[in-house]
C-alpha cells in the first residue's frame, strides 16, 4: 500500500522528467551524430577542432575563467566579511547583496549597456572629473564586466553559506592556539569553505562559459562566443540542426566535467543547493 | 588600534560592493526620468512621460503579462509536481532516489541554452512552438529548484508523527494532506518562490521554445532594446524593482520572524 502512494506522488515528476529532459537531451545526441541525411557521421563533433569554432570555444572558456576569477576574489571576503556582520541569511543585511540578483536578467545587462557606451554614464563621470573617456563597449571588458555582476550572487551565496556553517569553536580554539587572523582564515576557513567555493565556481562558470546575449548586448557581435556559434547554427540562414547539435554536445563535455567535480564535493542529499 | 583600521576597511569594502551592485540600477532608474530622449548619459531634465507611455504601450504590457502568466502557471505547476515528488521518495529506496535526484540536477547544472535547444528539437519534431511549449519549458527548468527547496525539509521531518497518523487510522493521503504538508510548508513556499523568480529571469529557453509573435519581458527586451521604446523600458525597470524591493522586504521580515520563534523555542 505504501509503495503504491509513493509510486503515485513520484510518478508524475518521473515521466515528467523522462520526456522534457531525458529525451530533449537525446535528440541532441541523436541529431549531433547523424547528417541531414539521417547517416551515422562525426563530422559535426569533430567540427568543434576546426578553427572557426575551436577559437570562439577557446575564447568563451578563458573569458569564463576570468569571469569566475573575478566573482570569486570580490565574493570570497565579501563573504567572510558578511559572515562576521550577520548570522542567519535572513538578515537585513544579507538582503542588499541579494537584492540585485532578483532584477531581471536583461534589465541588468542593459544598465550595463548605458553605463559602458562610448557617450555612456561612465565616460561622462570620467569627463566631468577630468579623466580621458575609455571606450570599452564592444570590447572583451564590457562582456566580462556584465557576466562578473550577473552572477556574482550565484559566487557570494554559497561561500556564504559554507562559512556560516563553520563551528565557531573551531576558529576559538585556532586562536586559543595563537593563530593570527590571516593564518586563521587561510588554515581554517578557506579548506571548510572549500564546498561552497567549489558549488559558487560551478554556478558562475557553467553559465558564464556558454552565454551568448550578453555577448549580443555588450561586445555587439564583436565578440563571438561558441553560446555565439551554437546560437547561429538554430536561429540564423545558415541553420544547420545537426552541426548546432554536434556544437552543444562538446560544450556539454565541460558542463559534464563540472557535474562531475560539483557531485564530489557535495556529499549528502541535503545540498541546499544556492540558497 | 589594528582592530579599527581592519573595522574601517571591512566596512569599506561592503560599502564599495554595495555601489557597484546598485549602480547600474540607480542608472537605469535616472535614465527612465530623464528627459532627453537621444543621449541618457546627459541630463535633459525632470520628465515622468515615460511612465504614461509605458501603460499605454502594447508590446511591452503584452510582454508583462505573458511573462507573469507563464511564471505564475509554471511555478505552481512546478511546486505541485516538485512537491509530491519529494514527499513520494520518502518511501524509495535510496538508489531509486539518487537516480531522481540525479535527473533533477540536470537542467540546474546544463546550460541553460543546451536546455533551450533541446526542448526545441523535440518540440518542433512533435508539434509546434506555442505558449504551452514555453510553458513545459519554464516548468522543466524551474522544477529542480522547486525539489532542491522541498528535499531538506522532508528529510528534516520527524516521520514518527506521520507513522502514528497512519496508525490511528489516516489514510495515506489525509496523513500526506494533514501530516506532511503543514510540516513542509516553508520549503514549498520557498521552493515556489524560486521556481517564480527563475521562470520570470529566463532568456535563454524562452528564446528558444517561444512561438513567433509572443514575447515575454525578457525577450522583447532583447528584440526592442535598441530601437525606439527605450525610455519606456527604463520606467519598466523602475517600477520591477519596486516591487522586487516590497516583495523581497515582507518575506525577509515574515523569515526574520519565524527565525526568532525557531530560536525562542530551542
Amino acid at each position: 500500500m505504501r509503495k503504491l502512494t509513493s509510486r503515485i506522488m513520484s510518478g508524475p515528476y518521473i515521466i515528467w522528467m523522462i520526456i522534457f529532459t531525458v529525451i530533449p537531451l537525446g535528440l541532441i545526441v541523436y541529431n549531433g551524430f547523424t547528417n541531414s541525411a539521417g547517416n551515422f557521421t562525426l563530422d559535426n563533433v569533430a567540427a568543434i577542432a576546426d578553427p572557426v569554432n575551436a577559437k570562439p570555444l577557446l575564447l568563451s572558456f578563458e573569458m569564463s575563467l576570468i569571469v569566475t576569477g573575478v566573482c570569486l576574489i570580490l565574493a570570497f571576503p565579501l563573504a567572510l566579511i558578511l559572515s562576521k556582520y550577520s548570522k542567519n541569511k535572513n538578515s537585513f543585511i544579507v538582503m542588499i547583496f541579494i537584492l540585485p540578483m532578483w532584477m531581471n536578467f536583461m534589465l541588468r545587462t542593459l544598465a550595463w549597456r548605458l553605463i559602458l557606451l562610448n557617450n555612456g554614464f561612465l565616460n561622462q563621470w570620467l569627463t566631468t572629473i577630468g579623466l580621458d573617456p575609455i571606450y570599452l563597449m564592444n570590447t572583451k571588458t564590457a562582456i566580462v564586466l556584465g557576466t562578473a555582476y550577473d552572477y556574482f550572487p550565484f559566487m557570494v551565496l554559497p561561500i556564504y553559506n559554507a562559512i556560516s556553517k563553520i563551528d565557531k569553536d573551531v576558529i576559538c580554539a585556532a586562536q586559543d592556539l595563537g593563530a593570527t587572523g590571516m593564518r586563521i582564515i587561510t588554515k581554517i576557513i578557506m579548506p571548510l569553505s572549500l564546498p561552497g567555493v567549489i558549488s559558487g565556481i560551478t554556478m558562475v562558470l557553467v553559465p558564464s562559459m556558454s552565454e551568448f546575449v550578453i555577448a549580443d548586448m555588450l561586445g555587439g557581435g564583436k565578440v563571438y562566443l561558441i553560446g555565439n556559434v551554437i546560437e547561429q547554427s538554430f536561429n540564423s540562414g545558415y541553420a544547420d540542426v545537426h552541426m548546432g547539435s554536434g556544437l552543444s554536445l562538446s560544450l556539454m563535455v565541460f558542463i559534464i566535467i563540472s557535474m562531475i567535480i560539483y557531485r564530489i564535493f557535495d556529499k549528502g542529499e541535503e545540498a541546499d543547493g544556492v540558497w | 588600534m589594528v582592530n579599527k583600521v581592519k573595522h574601517f576597511f571591512e566596512k569599506f569594502y561592503l560599502v564599495l560592493i554595495i555601489i557597484i551592485l546598485y549602480m547600474p540600477i540607480a542608472v537605469l532608474i535616472v535614465s527612465s526620468f530623464n528627459a532627453s530622449e537621444k543621449n541618457k548619459a546627459k541630463w535633459g531634465g525632470f520628465s515622468i512621460a515615460a511612465y504614461g507611455k509605458l501603460f499605454k504601450d502594447e508590446l511591452i504590457m503584452d510582454a508583462l503579462y505573458t511573462t507573469l502568466l507563464l511564471a505564475g502557471g509554471a511555478a505552481i505547476i512546478a511546486t505541485v509536481l516538485g512537491t509530491l515528488v519529494c514527499i513520494g521518495m520518502i518511501g524509495m529506496k535510496k538508489k531509486m532516489r539518487s537516480v531522481i535526484m540525479g535527473v533533477t540536477n540536470v537542467p540546474l547544472l546544463n546550460a541553460d541554452i543546451v536546455t533551450g535547444i533541446a526542448l526545441m528539437l523535440l518540440f518542433t519534431r512533435f508539434t509546434e512552438l506555442s505558449f504551452t511549449t514555453m510553458l513545459i519549458s519554464h516548468i522543466t527548468l524551474i522544477i529542480p529548484y522547486v525539489v532542491l527547496s522541498v528535499q531538506p525539509k522532508v528529510l528534516q521531518m520527524n516521520m514518527s508523527t506521520y507513522e502514528a497518523a497512519l496508525d490511528l487510522g489516516a489514510s495515506p493521503a489525509y496523513a500526506v494532506c494533514k501530516v506532511i504538508i503543514p510540516e513542509i510548508m516553508p520549503g514549498i513556499l520557498s521552493g515556489f518562490l524560486l521556481a517564480f523568480t527563475m521562470s520570470l529571469d529566463d532568456f535563454s529557453v524562452t528564446y528558444f521554445t517561444k512561438a513567433p509573435g509572443i514575447h515575454t519581458m525578457s525577450t522583447m527586451i532583447n528584440a526592442e532594446y535598441r530601437k525606439g521604446i527605450q525610455t519606456e523600458i527604463y520606467a519598466l525597470s523602475t517600477i520591477v524593482f519596486l516591487i522586487v524591493l516590497i516583495v523581497l522586504f515582507i518575506i525577509n521580515r515574515r523569515s526574520a520572524a519565524a527565525d526568532r520563534k525557531e530560536a525562542a523555542v530551542q
